[in-house]
């Protein structure tokens, strides 16, 4: 059954969403979309780290995302430059270093376009157990988490003082951002990952009036632009990752009529 | 350790400092099981601070604080949420902690916003909305209840209603309540203890014997202690316009 590529992009892709919907609604709601952009960007030097060290790809991206993460926390606690300049820092240099490092891997073949923007012909069965075990794992923890992790999102004191212990669920959750980096990054690239993360919880937050319901509709918006855009990537032999978004960029469109009918209801 | 099985939360001498100033300092105070303790003083004068340190927020604090109990409801005094989230009223009661159907009803219902259960919680208005925070806190059914201004925004008589509740859960709950309160009438009728603060503690003790100290006088006018006696004594400093202590 896994013999057939397409079929093999189509079950990846449908594990990724599975993960990135309710992960995406954090992103949106604790304002990390550019967070999870570094995280996404450093992903290029754990690919070249794999390939360097002959490590599997998910693992040695999973690792480098982690500790690029802590390095962030530790530059936001010893120095006055604000989150954004340290963000945008991190992204690009650890861009640049990934790009350089590739210059020097003269004896491997590289596909950048592929690394940047996915590409469903690479996604191999064992890429299969990664993502699903991998995906399982992340939703596990996310459930556990998710009732401190959602009070500090409303207000952080609140859950503090009763005893929710915010900061480590904050911890534990950019962990599962490396996380999910890691297993998405061959199937969306890694230019566009922070897409599959946001643009189906922005569509799902403007037809949903829950928490819960945000992640189902996230969840589902995710699964249809995975099997929209992978369809059309097969049809017009385009890249799989800009194929996803662009999928997700039209339900998010669709979305916005909804928007407007319930305001017209109000009025 | 507890000698007292009463005890909820101890504060010695606890105080806490931000970038080189002290918010406030040298606080001892303690609410016990079924007692109201109330903080009072003008603005800036520690007590959310207080509040804070007791609940534990603020964590590089000086001095000390014991605490006995795990199950605590807090209303804050300013709480800004984010309107990325959608969340009901409904949602909202559930955020902490997961409790039924009836108790959420009951909770809301005395506080009289049973109404707006299924409402956007970004639709209410500011006193629906502290009435809201209020149900959170007591459906839960604390141990411990920290209120900072828990009737901001709500109109008159909803005030006097709400503080009769306050007043009824901490009998019916036996829960001790750390209360910071503007409303002086309130303070002197409900209280049991009344903690007076200005950066440090200024005066505590029953709300009688607090309105009789002057320095309260000094803080809200002859007539806050008219409320309950005319009785002078001597003070041993005074308080200049930037809140430094300056002895007699």
């Amino acid at each position: 059954m896994f013999d057939d590529f397409f079929i093999r992009a189509l079950v990846a892709g449908i594990g990724i969403a599975f993960v990135t919907g309710p992960l995406g609604c954090f992103v949106v709601w604790r304002r990390l979309s550019y967070f999870g952009d570094t995280l996404a960007h450093s992903a290029l030097l754990g690919v070249t780290m794999a390939y360097t060290f002959d490590l599997n790809i998910a693992i040695s991206v999973f690792l480098i995302s982690s500790i690029i993460a802590l390095i962030l926390i530790q530059l936001q606690k010893k120095t006055n430059l604000p989150g954004d300049a340290l963000l945008g820092l991190l992204a690009h240099s650890s861009l640049a270093v990934g790009l350089v490092v590739i210059g020097f891997l003269t004896f491997i073949r590289f596909d950048i376009m592929g690394l940047l923007f996915g590409d469903i012909l690479a996604v191999t069965t064992d890429d299969l157990l990664v993502i699903w075990t991998g995906g399982a794992l992340i939703l596990i923890v996310l459930k556990l988490i998710w009732k401190p992790l959602l009070a500090s999102t409303v207000n952080y004191e609140l859950a503090e003082a009763e005893g929710l212990n915010p900061d480590r669920a904050k911890a534990i959750f950019t962990i599962l951002m490396a996380a999910v980096i890691a297993i998405s990054i061959k199937m969306v690239g890694l230019l566009l990952i922070t897409g599959m993360l946001i643009i189906p919880a922005a569509m799902a937050r403007n037809i949903s009036d829950s928490p819960q319901k945000m992640v189902l509709f996230s969840i589902i918006g995710g699964l249809l632009s995975v099997i929209l855009g992978l369809y059309s990537s097969l049809e017009f032999n385009t890249s799989s990752g800009p194929s996803i978004i662009a999928a997700a960029l039209i339900l998010f469109i669709l979305s916005l009529f909804k928007i407007k009918q319930s305001i017209k209801l109000k009025n | 350790m507890n000698s007292n099985k009463n005890i909820l939360v101890k504060l010695n001498n606890a105080g806490f400092r931000q970038s080189e100033k002290w918010l406030v300092e040298g606080v001892s105070l303690t609410v016990e099981k079924g007692k109201i303790v109330t903080l009072i003083g003008p603005n800036g004068s520690g007590k959310s601070t207080t509040a804070k340190i007791a609940l534990g927020i603020y964590k590089n604090i000086e001095g000390t604080v014991e605490k006995y109990t795990i199950k605590v409801g807090y209303v804050p005094q300013k709480i800004s949420i984010d309107w990325t989230l959608p969340i009901r009223v409904y949602d909202f009661m559930l955020l902490t902690e997961t409790i039924e159907d009836s108790a959420i009803d009951e909770a809301l219902s005395l506080t009289g916003v049973i109404h707006l259960k299924n409402k956007n919680l970004g639709s209410l208005s500011g006193g629906e909305f502290q009435r809201v925070l209020i149900a959170r806190a007591i459906s839960k059914k604390p141990e411990l209840l920290v209120l900072d201004e828990p009737v901001q925004g709500v109109d008159y008589t909803g005030e006097i209603a709400l503080y009769e509740l306050i007043k009824k859960i901490s009998d019916t709950l036996n829960c001790g309540i750390l209360l910071i309160s503007h409303d002086l009438h309130m303070v002197m009728t409900a209280t049991d203890h009344v903690v007076c603060l200005n950066g440090h503690v200024c005066c505590s003790g029953s709300p009688l014997d607090v309105a009789k100290n002057n320095e309260y006088k000094a803080l809200f006018g002859e007539k806050a202690s008219q409320i309950l006696t005319t009785y002078e004594h001597k003070h041993d400093h005074v308080h200049s316009d930037e809140g430094e202590i300056k002895k007699n």
